[in-house]
């Protein structure tokens, strides 16, 4: 471990004070439709719930609206809306319909994007130019990308037959990027001809209501998308639904291991995008100045509520000095404060609970005895909010350096050799992305291969596109959301109609030669009680 | 690889350092990124007061005059006819010009800056260049900006483009050298880096991104590269160089935007005229438009200002 | 590589070892070399396909015919997952055409050590139809025989070790699933699982401990020993299960 810079050379510092200050730039409000209330989403309609709870804006702590709380019952009637709008017309309407209907659905987003944007900001906490450049500008491309596949599936898996729809899905998504998360459930499921029960996250509710209001506005045939809120036993009671065929959840690998317990023995089909500590490892010969772009990019984007968080920085001893130096004046220009503002790079932490969580970690990062830099920063009175933060004299065995901490807040471990940086990259429990900089071509695909990450960021970090497949190595779960590997956890593969998981809903494969048609006995056959 | 040295200001023994690569897809995404900051209210009269103050008010056209020398001295002295403004940090004119516009200037603050070095090529021998020079220091010029050997500079010849800047920087006396380092004809933000870093080390006091001949001119991300290359010599030697993007700039909204790279790259050291100036021939009246518009709430027009 | 007995935990946890050990060589070696090694199997086998003839006639009581297409089968499909190596990743990987200015694609990755509880019924075929697949793009494996002709697997044992293959890429264990699962659904280090023929019951206790470690599942009844030889009994879907799917960003600029 090299002894990082502890203190600046004044003479050489830069000052980034208030020599020239930015007013605030407030995204005015008015143009957001909230109701006061808003009922689980099924068949179609809002319905009325007596149990309701509050989702509030955690920059302000004032409630923005009313959320009905679902239960069994209502999770219930949320699954067989979706069986019946399954069975009765989606399965078997053309791809091309389907198609018609996402598109629609995407392209009504991008003209609400402005108040899908400020409500994402104003539930969540999210600075406004992350929502309005990044999370709605992807939630329509989403939709549109998958919409182009509902009439090309035949195309989309590589083999012989007709790739069949799975039926009810039951999705729960979380709350770090609430609408985007939805998008990346709801528009592979729609597109391959499934129903869908969505549970948003308890703290991040609303445009997810909103987003019902524009399918239903789009026309969308009741109970093909039904949306059901509340905490994690509504997610509970939906992951045990019998009717439920295939759950797909993004959130920690925590409750991803309860829920693959859950459906143990179920036979339902699943997929988990669960936590990570990414590495950001920064190689001497790296484009320097962009790699510590890369690093803000990597920790600070979203709070650090990014489960692809490059939280972990492994930089060579030979420019840890310099890296650790521009870190330190670039943390220095973020503006952390009201979301809405449009100079805001760092909003407010989603929850109360998740603030905890964050000094919590970070307090033990200082009992271990590794070195906290936070910058000045003036922080808002109401309102939960952390600084950005970084640590050295990290090792490998820090908590800070193995736990997810889900905010703002980086360990900084050095490294001499390639080889060292790859062993440290891989010793965790989590593989899903990962960020290499180096201007050495050879170099960065050999680091590539080394690492057992679902993404590789190589010079860039915290990129998505719809078009690009997304998920996890080892803990971090299973199956792939984005472009045609986002596909395949939402259909029966064509050649395998003798898949236990789902009788075929048409035809026998047509692979099979004549001669082996006909059974014929085992010498002792065994009961196969599939 | 080995990290740059602190580079030796010896002419005989230089050897150009090793920057850092740039990677041009993240640095045109962090320019683009300082471009969405939301400059409003006083912090936008604030910021185009000192865009103001922070101008090379240029022109360099064949077709000068001292006519239209002595009009542009005017309107650098007092920029809006109607009300109190800032006046400009410099004139820059062409080198027989610059008597005239010393003369128009007098007692003001405002400097004179003139071109040389057989402006906006630089093909000459070196002393021919040296000589223009020492002939615009000597017609009483504040500021003299020349342009990189990038022939020599594309050619490899990093000693040379070295050694030829310090001479024109010693050519210059105690007027200010800005080099010029015609970013549009270096292609990659690799060369500008280096180019950078050799100017400073050759003595350069402010570096600039173009002659205004060549597009393309100054660029958000060309001047960032710049900027991040002037921080890591601050870094280095403790010494402070200023910026000059030139050309292009006709507008205020991005002219504040280069004032965002500025002040978030560098800091408010480098927020002052003597560190940092944009270069162009019409921006001003946008700047006093703006102005304007935000003192009256009213969108004001052309017609109440001088072309300048 | 072969035990011909009930094998323990400890044997299953030394498999585990071994797989591991030898995994990142075997899918560090090019595609095409794994596929020679695979076709080399194959021949291996032919070369072998009377001494199996007689062993499935003898031991597991098929008639020679059958016991003749079952080992022809084993064979060609060896040669099947063979070709597959090479093929696999260009199949089934993807350039992303992404929106910004990057060069993005998607490679597939073995997922490291799997284990695999193999069928009952065809005591050759099955071994072979739950393990080329795995190891084809670079797993290791370790093969858990319950049948009713265990010695085939100590044959077939045999061939590999005769057939290039580096020790450790395929371990096999004969034994009682019962005695095994909830060990080898809850062994950390196995990072897949593929059970064939699987009870409820096993099921349910693969993906209950295998959830400890966030296991991948991969479950498929037993077939007839014909409808083990049919087409349909070969796959590349039989490979995806048992990879991951790698993204890699990269600017593209000067």
């Amino acid at each position: 471990m090299a002894e990082l810079k502890a203190a600046p050379d004044t003479a050489r510092e830069l000052l980034f004070g208030d020599e020239w200050e930015y007013a605030p730039a407030p995204q005015s409000a008015d143009h957001v439709r909230l109701a006061d209330r808003y009922g689980p989403f099924i068949d179609g309609e809002f319905r009325e719930v007596d149990d309701c709870f509050p989702s509030i804006n955690p920059a302000t702590e004032e409630t923005l609206a009313e959320v009905g709380l679902a239960n069994e019952a209502i999770v219930d009637d949320a699954v067989s809306a979706a069986r019946s709008a399954y069975e009765s017309h989606w399965r078997d309407l053309s791809g091309t319909e389907r198609a018609k209907y996402i598109y629609r659905i995407g392209r009504m987003i991008k003209e609400k994007s402005r108040e899908l944007a400020v409500l994402e900001s104003m539930d969540g906490g999210k600075p406004i130019r992350e929502s309005r450049d990044m999370d709605i500008p992807l939630v329509a491309a989403h939709f549109f990308h998958y919409a182009g596949w509902a009439d090309k599936l035949d195309y989309a898996l590589p083999g012989p037959g007709r790739p069949q729809s799975l039926g009810v899905c039951g999705q729960i998504i979380p709350w770090n990027f609430p609408l985007l998360m939805a998008a990346w459930k709801l528009a592979p499921a729609l597109a391959t001809g499934s129903c869908v029960v969505l549970k948003p996250a308890e703290t991040t509710p609303l445009t997810a209501m909103k987003l019902a209001e524009i399918m239903q506005e789009a026309g969308l045939p009741p109970g093909v998308v039904n949306i059901v809120q509340g905490a994690g036993s509504v997610g509970e009671a939906l992951v045990e639904h019998p009717d439920v065929d295939k759950v797909a959840f993004t959130g920690s690998t925590e409750v991803g291991k309860h829920i693959q317990k859950q459906l143990a023995g179920s036979k339902k089909r699943l997929t988990l995008e669960l936590g990570g500590k990414g590495a950001n490892i920064i190689f001497e010969d790296a484009p320097i100045d962009q790699a510590v772009k890369g690093i803000v990019d990597g920790i600070y984007f979203n709070q650090g509520h990014v489960c692809c968080a490059g939280s972990r920085l492994l930089v060579q001893e030979s420019v840890a000095d310099e890296v650790i130096e521009k870190l330190r004046h670039r943390i220095a220009t973020l503006r952390v404060g009201d979301p809405l503002d449009k100079n805001t790079d760092i909003g407010a932490i989603n929850s109360k609970q998740q603030l905890d969580k964050i000094r919590r970690l970070v307090d033990i990062g200082e009992q271990e005895g590794a070195d906290k830099f936070q910058p000045e920063c003036k922080l808002p009175e109401n309102g939960f909010w952390f600084p950005p933060t970084f640590f050295t004299n990290v090792t490998q065995s820090h908590r800070i350096a193995q736990e997810e901490i889900f905010g703002p807040v980086l360990s900084v471990t050095t490294f001499r050799t390639p080889e060292e940086a790859v062993e440290r990259a891989n010793n965790t429990e989590y593989g899903l992305a990962s960020g290499i900089w180096s201007d050495k071509g050879s170099k960065l695909f050999s680091i590539s291969q080394a690492l057992k990450n679902g993404v590789i960021w190589g010079n860039t970090y915290n990129k998505f596109d719809p078009a690009s497949p997304f998920g996890g190595y080892k803990e971090s779960g299973f199956g792939r959301e984005g472009g045609v590997h986002g596909l395949l956890p939402y259909l029966e593969v064509p050649a395998e109609s003798w898949h236990p998981q789902k009788a075929p809903t048409n035809g026998s494969p047509s692979t099979r030669p004549a001669s082996s048609t006909s059974v014929e006995a085992s010498p002792e056959p065994r009961a196969d009680d599939t | 690889m080995q990290r740059p040295s602190t580079a030796t200001s010896s002419t005989a023994t230089y050897r150009p350092p090793q920057v850092p690569s740039v990677d041009e897809v993240a640095a045109k995404e962090r320019a683009s990124r300082l471009a969405t900051r939301s400059i409003k209210t006083e912090a936008k009269v604030e910021g185009l007061k000192r865009l103001i103050a922070m101008l090379d008010l240029t022109t360099l056209e064949g077709a000068d005059t001292p006519g239209k020398v002595r009009s542009l001295c005017q309107k650098a002295r007092q920029p809006d006819p109607n009300r109190d403004s800032p006046s400009v940090g410099a004139v820059c004119v062409y080198p027989p010009l610059v008597s005239v516009a010393r003369e128009e200037v007098a007692g003001t603050d405002i400097k004179v800056a003139s071109v040389a070095s057989y402006f906006p090529s630089g093909q000459a021998a070196l002393d021919e260049r040296v000589e223009e020079v020492e002939r615009v220091r000597d017609a009483g010029a504040d500021e003299i900006d020349v342009v990189m050997n990038r022939n020599a500079f594309l050619s490899g010849e990093y000693g040379r483009v070295h050694r030829e800047i310090s001479a024109l920087a010693e050519a210059s006396g105690d007027a200010h050298l800005k080099v010029i380092l015609e970013t549009g004809e270096l292609e990659t933000y690799d060369a500008v880096r280096l180019a950078s870093r050799i100017a400073m080390d050759a003595g350069a006091d402010f570096i600039k991104t173009s002659t205004g001949k060549v597009k393309p001119a100054a660029t958000m991300p060309v001047t960032l590269v710049m900027l991040e290359a002037i921080r890591d010599y601050h870094l280095d030697t403790g010494q402070k160089v200023g910026m000059k993007p030139a050309g292009g700039i006709r507008k205020a909204k991005p002219a504040l935007r280069y004032l965002v790279m500025v002040k978030e790259t560098l800091g408010d050291a480098w927020l002052t005229p003597e560190r940092f100036r944009i270069g162009a021939s019409s921006l001003l009246n946008d700047l006093l438009l703006q102005i304007e518009k935000e003192r009256t709430g009213r969108y004001y027009s052309k017609r109440y200002l001088s072309l300048g | 590589m072969a035990n011909i007995c009930r094998a323990s935990r400890k044997d299953f946890r030394d498999a585990v070892v071994e797989a591991r050990e030898a995994q990142e060589g075997w899918s560090s070696r090019s595609a095409f070399n794994r596929g020679q090694i695979l076709y080399r199997m194959g021949e291996m086998l032919e070369s072998r396909r009377q001494a199996f003839v007689d062993t499935l006639v003898e031991v597991a009581g098929y008639d020679r015919e059958q016991a003749e297409a079952e080992v022809d089968v084993a064979i060609d499909r060896l040669v099947w997952y063979a070709g597959w190596t090479d093929k696999f990743a260009q199949v089934f990987g993807t350039v992303n055409p992404v929106a910004s200015s990057h060069f993005d694609f998607s490679v597939p990755e073995p997922s490291g050590v799997v284990a695999a509880f193999c069928p009952g019924n065809a005591p050759l075929l099955g071994l072979v139809s739950c393990m080329a697949p795995v190891i084809a793009p670079g797993n290791a494996v370790i093969l858990i025989v319950e049948n009713e002709a265990p010695t085939i697997a100590l044959d077939l044992a045999e061939v590999l070790d005769t057939s290039d293959l580096p020790g450790g890429v395929v371990n096999i264990l004969t034994g009682h699933r019962t005695e095994l699962r909830e060990h080898v659904g809850g062994h950390r280090d196995v990072d897949a699982i593929l059970s064939v023929g699987a009870s409820t019951e096993e099921r349910t206790v693969l993906e209950e401990e295998g959830a400890e470690s966030v296991t991948r599942m991969e479950f498929r009844p037993d077939r007839s020993p014909a409808d083990w030889r049919a087409d349909d009994s070969q796959s590349p879907y039989w490979i995806t299960p048992f990879v991951e799917f790698k993204t890699t960003w990269h600017p593209v600029g000067r």
